[in-house]
């Protein structure tokens, strides 16, 4: 707790806990995961995300070490990849699976919304072109479904494919034999995950306390 | 029913309802009875009332009390306002009341005894056997923190403010002491899940205020057990020997009996789950193990004087996945019907005996001070606790818990039978004050169910309470899902924190490796990802599609005559989607067609069967239609077993259908769409036989017979579900093919025997899928011509099946009656194997259908091996045909 009050003075995290919405201590403990994370060093790369253990064997942890260095994730104007990120890009990262506050107005919980699922959108819409195109999203599916072995490639496959016809089906209605589906774009996005409780489906609680200690 | 010889409300003599002529044998009969010898000759009909007077009662019993629900639940008008729980109450009132005017004296009333025994297991068995394990124990901390310090809240702040209120003299000169107030306090301060159950069943809240409140309620029974039993024996130590050693006690016996309770009920569970791996060969009555040995849990708990209602519960909840992943589907649809057929039969019986329990003069004592204090305490306590604990917690949760969900957590605690049934239970000898407690606690009761109830819904709606979601229906939403469970552990892993997500995580791991692999048949392992069902789902579902395209260009329009036509809009559309919201995902395939279907009318008699076969079951593994397709489709491969046989279904199935389905549907249509330019154009063998028949026939009634049997045999059900890949054409076609008349006369058969309504029945599932235009009168005189050319008449199967007279009315049919009525040769000739090309105009969900994602293929239509094979005459574009008119005769009645 000593380290704590010590660093949430400190001006860098003051103007991070503006930026994202993080408080000073939350910052300080992800700081100190971070350096954990990066051995002491400023910045992270690829290779300290497929160091962290408990990561290994998520079947889809490519796709999210990928969003770390997705650089729609930390600044709206700007795409494209980086190989490595600071401390304030990380946070920025992380700031996407904030819970929302209780004080928030309906408009600004909207916001948070379309902020949560267009980080999810970006996620798999790997060449940035604003469609999930039925290559993306077979990708992760499959990343998704072989996991427990027992599903096949090909199942894996055909279970995207027919996840896009039903998408399709959904955001078009009735096609016309001649059109095509050209993919999900992020407003059919929206509208398909338009029952789900994101804030709660992809929110985690930050803890104040430091825990990294129990990590490896 | 499961508690047959349970209700003995026989004790005290006399019965209203067969009174009348029940009583006057009675002296003779037991004579006869006892000694046979003194009968002085053969009576040729004699009356046993003694004999059978026990379980004629109970019988008697059940079937009045199910009749009131027949009557409540007749008008939907009233049960939209008031709860069923508070009409059946009333409706024992009522029963109560003539009972009464008869006899004048209670004969009938809710003992302890019963309640505990037979009417509560079952309900409860239901609750955790369907539970939504994933939402309780997300909610877990929540639902305990309520339960346990919830509970002993409301307990003692009752107990203290009414002895603090009697020491004030508010209620006049009583006898209780301040333990008795607490024991009265703890029988009284527990949410019972049953009244819970039943207002909240019909107030459709969000899925997390739901949990919470019913969550609680199941779990605070081993607080109320616990703190019944500590007063009850402090109270009957008395006060002065009451010291910190018993105190201590007290508490350590909480643990035991909670922590017992569940316990008995895991290591039940976990037998059960692994008995089932291996009851494959007594399936007819595998559905039975999960009545017995969960009521064998209950029992087991209460003889250890554990928590009963913490062991059933984790009975079911800890072995729903397995059981239902290791039987067969039947047995899995027959318990989860047969647990909802006891469990609300139990539920009906309750209110309606708690309603009964009432009239009875010598129950009631009246102290005005002591009913309403104790209604204000409970109500203002409720909310004080609530509140106070949701703080607490709010202080953790990710999602708060809001303040109008916390109005109705509150306001949600309702009391029910499991407070009078402790009530009734308290030793009169110890507790003067017995009567008193057993009428506060009925009043309590009353206004709880009935007011609390009543006004639930209203209150709902004004705090505009988040209503349920809908849950996950569609493959992406599933997928989705799975894709936030891996981020969100992702992101804990890599900000460093241990939380929910990580335990869960460790949690699923576990149970993959270690429990699945035990307790799991080594077959069905590999099925059981949900996200694999939702696919299967959609794969029949297609199929269906295919059948119903088919059935959209010609068939079977004499089925939709317009007579028979009921509201259907309104019974599909309201009805199932409130009752059955998975049937109504599975159904929608995609949204713009589910509302058209919706609307759609439907004959009558399917209607019903429909619905009923639909009730109860969920609709992932119910009757539903997929099921039926699949029943249906199959039948080629199965073989009937004798129906009278008592160990097996009359129809044997292939272990293998499912598996075969699901993985070729998709796979096989997109390969075939690949391959497309290696498909062979579909034998055209014309028999002259055909050719014969077909001009001596009347031209409509031509078209007509055409249209019935054209789309659907064809070659849209062989070609999605035999076929994995039409290249294939040759023997297996054949093969397939053979199987598929078999079918198709086999469905006609029925149609013809069983006066169409088992064919409706097919059909009308059909239907839904529907898409709303008629089949066109012209496009069907475009293709009799087509089709007289490719052999097409010759192999359907319907005439060989029809029977004249035995149920068509339709006088579109009548010129068939001079067909033959065995099935020609030609029927089961190779040559007569060739596909229509009509039908394979178009196929709804296929590979063109794929073609439009776009990236994946280049579309253009000549790839697609159907359109490829469409040889000849091929008329079709890949419009629709137009809407049609309908034929001449269709008018004529079905049904």
């Amino acid at each position: 707790m000593g380290t704590l009050q010590s660093s949430a003075g400190h001006p860098l995290y003051t103007e991070l806990s503006e930026k994202t919405g993080f408080s000073a201590e939350q910052i300080a403990v992800l700081h100190k995961r971070f350096k954990q994370l990066s051995h002491n060093e400023d910045i992270l790369r690829r290779q300290h995300f497929d160091e962290i253990p408990d990561l290994s064997c998520n079947p889809i942890r490519s796709q999210i070490t990928e969003a770390f260095f997705d650089k729609r994730n930390f600044s709206r104007s700007n795409e494209g990849k980086v190989n490595e990120i600071g401390f304030e890009e990380f946070l920025l990262v992380m700031s996407h699976f904030r819970p929302p506050s209780q004080s928030m107005t309906q408009e600004q919980r909207e916001n948070v919304r379309r902020e949560k699922l267009r980080f999810l959108f970006n996620m798999h819409d790997t060449d940035n072109d604003g469609t999930i195109t039925l290559e993306e999203y077979r990708h992760v599916v499959e990343e998704l479904l072989s996991r427990s072995g027992a599903l096949e490639k090909e199942t894996a496959k055909s279970i995207a494919d027919a996840a896009m016809l039903e998408v399709a089906s959904i955001s078009v209605g009735h096609m016309e034999p001649d059109e095509f589906y050209e993919g999900i774009t992020f407003e059919h996005f929206l509208k398909l995950l338009d029952g789900f409780e994101i804030e709660s489906k992809m929110s985690i609680r930050f803890l104040n306390v430091d825990a990294t200690t129990l990590c490896k | 029913m499961g508690r047959g010889g349970s209700v003995r409300f026989w004790i005290f003599g006399s019965m209203l309802l067969i009174g009348v002529w029940g009583q006057e044998p009675k002296s003779e009969r037991h004579d006869e009875h006892g000694g046979g010898s003194n009968v002085s000759g053969i009576s040729i009909v004699s009356l046993e009332w003694e004999y059978v007077e026990p379980p004629y009662l109970v019988a008697l019993w059940i079937l009045v009390c199910f009749l009131c629900k027949l009557v409540i639940e007749a008008n939907h008008h009233v049960t939209e306002f008031i709860p069923e729980s508070a009409l059946l109450i009333c409706s024992g009132f009522i029963l109560g009341g003539m009972i009464w005017g008869a006899d004048k004296v209670q004969t009938f009333r809710l003992t302890p005894y019963d309640f505990f025994h037979y009417f509560l297991p079952p309900i409860i068995l239901d609750t955790g056997y369907s539970m939504p394990n994933k939402l309780f124990f997300t909610n877990l901390g929540g639902i305990l923190i309520h339960a346990i310090i919830g509970t002993c809240w409301n307990a003692a702040s009752l107990g203290l403010s009414l002895w603090g209120c009697q020491i004030g003299g508010a209620m006049g000169d009583l006898n209780v002491g301040l333990l008795q107030y607490l024991l009265f306090g703890s029988l009284i301060a527990a949410v019972d899940p049953v009244a819970v159950l039943a207002v909240f069943e019909q107030v459709h809240v969000n899925e997390v205020l739901f949990i919470m409140v019913f969550g609680e309620s199941l779990l605070n029974d081993g607080v109320t057990v616990v703190l019944f039993n500590v007063f009850n024996a402090f109270v009957t130590l008395g006060g002065p020997r009451i010291n910190a050693a018993e105190i201590i006690k007290g508490i350590i016996s909480f643990f035991v009996v909670a922590f017992g309770g569940s316990l008995v009920g895991f290591v039940f569970g976990l037998l059960f789950a692994l008995l089932s791996r291996c009851t494959k060969n007594i399936q007819i009555i595998e559905p039975g193990f999960l009545f017995i040995l969960g009521y064998l849990a209950y029992l087991t708990a209460e003889m250890l004087s554990l928590s009963a209602i913490l062991s059933i519960v984790f009975f079911g909840v800890c072995c729903q996945k397995y059981i239902n992943a290791n039987m067969d589907e039947n047995s899995v649809r027959t318990m989860k019907c047969a647990v909802k057929v006891f469990a609300n039969g139990a539920e009906t019986m309750i209110f309606v005996f708690l309603g009964i329990s009432a009239i009875d003069k010598s129950i009631w004592v009246w102290n005005t001070g002591f009913v309403l204090l104790t209604l204000l305490f409970i109500l203002i306590y409720r909310f004080m606790g609530v509140f106070f604990l949701t703080w607490f917690m709010n202080l953790t949760r990710l999602v708060p818990i809001d303040y109008t969900d916390q109005v109705i957590m509150s306001y949600g605690g309702l009391r029910g039978a499991v407070a009078y049934g402790l009530a009734v239970m308290l030793d009169e000898a110890k507790i003067e004050e017995k009567k008193l407690m057993v009428s506060t606690t009925l009043i309590v009761v009353y206004f709880t169910v009935i007011l609390q109830g009543v006004t639930m819904k209203p209150l709902v709606k004004w705090l505009k309470v988040k209503r349920a979601a809908s849950a996950e229906k569609t493959l992406i939403e599933k997928v989705q899902n799975r894709a936030f469970e891996h981020i969100l552990v992702a992101i804990e892993d890599i900000s460093g924190q241990k939380g929910n997500n990580y335990l869960r995580n460790k949690w699923f791991k576990f149970e993959e490796n270690w429990m699945s692999r035990i307790l799991l048949r080594p077959s069905v392992r590999e099925r059981q990802d949900k996200v694999f069902n939702v696919f299967h789902q959609l794969n029949l579902k297609d199929a269906m599609s295919y059948v119903v395209e088919g059935e959209r260009r010609g068939s079977l329009e004499f089925i939709r005559n317009e007579s028979a036509f009921v509201d259907f809009k309104k019974k599909f559309g309201e009805d199932m989607t409130m009752s059955m919201p998975d049937i109504m995902a599975d159904m929608s395939d995609d949204r713009s067609a589910a509302s058209s279907t919706r609307k759609e009318s439907v004959p009558s008699v399917s209607l019903e069967v429909h619905e009923q076969a639909m009730r109860g079951t969920r609709a992932a593994e119910g009757l539903d239609s997929h099921h039926l397709l699949q029943q249906h489709l199959y039948k080629g491969r199965k073989q009937h077993r004798h129906r009278y046989s008592r160990s097996h279904f009359d129809i044997n199935k292939d272990e293998n259908e499912i598996q075969e389905i699901f993985q070729r549907t998709m796979k096989s249509r997109l390969e075939s769409f690949k391959s497309g330019k290696m498909g062979v154009a579909p034998p055209k063998t014309i028999t002259k036989h055909t050719r014969k028949e077909q001009q001596q026939k009347v031209r409509t009634a031509q078209t007509l017979t055409q249209q019935s049997v054209h789309p659907l045999e064809k070659d849209k059900i062989p070609r999605c579900l035999f076929f994995p890949n039409p290249t294939l054409h040759g023997k297996t076609l054949f093969q397939d093919f053979r199987c598929f008349t078999r079918f198709f006369r086999q469905v006609y058969n029925i149609q013809a025997v069983k006066k169409n309504l088992t064919f409706h029945f097919f059909w009308f599932q059909l239907q839904n899928k529907k898409s709303k235009s008629r089949l066109s009168g012209d496009e069907d005189f475009e293709f009799s011509e087509g089709d007289s050319a490719s052999g097409y008449d010759t192999s359907f199967p319907v005439r060989g099946g029809y029977r004249p007279g035995a149920g068509i009315e339709n006088p579109a049919f009548m010129p068939d009656v001079d067909l033959p009525l065995q099935i020609p040769p030609w029927l089961e000739d190779v040559d007569s194997v060739a596909p229509s090309q009509r039908a394979q105009v178009r196929l709804p969900w296929t590979p063109s259908n794929l073609r439009r994602l776009s990236p994946l293929r280049i579309s253009t239509r000549s790839s697609d091996s159907f359109n490829l094979a469409e040889a000849p005459g091929d008329h079709q574009d890949d419009q629709l045909p137009p809407p049609p008119t309908p034929p001449p005769h269709r008018d004529g009645d079905v049904v």
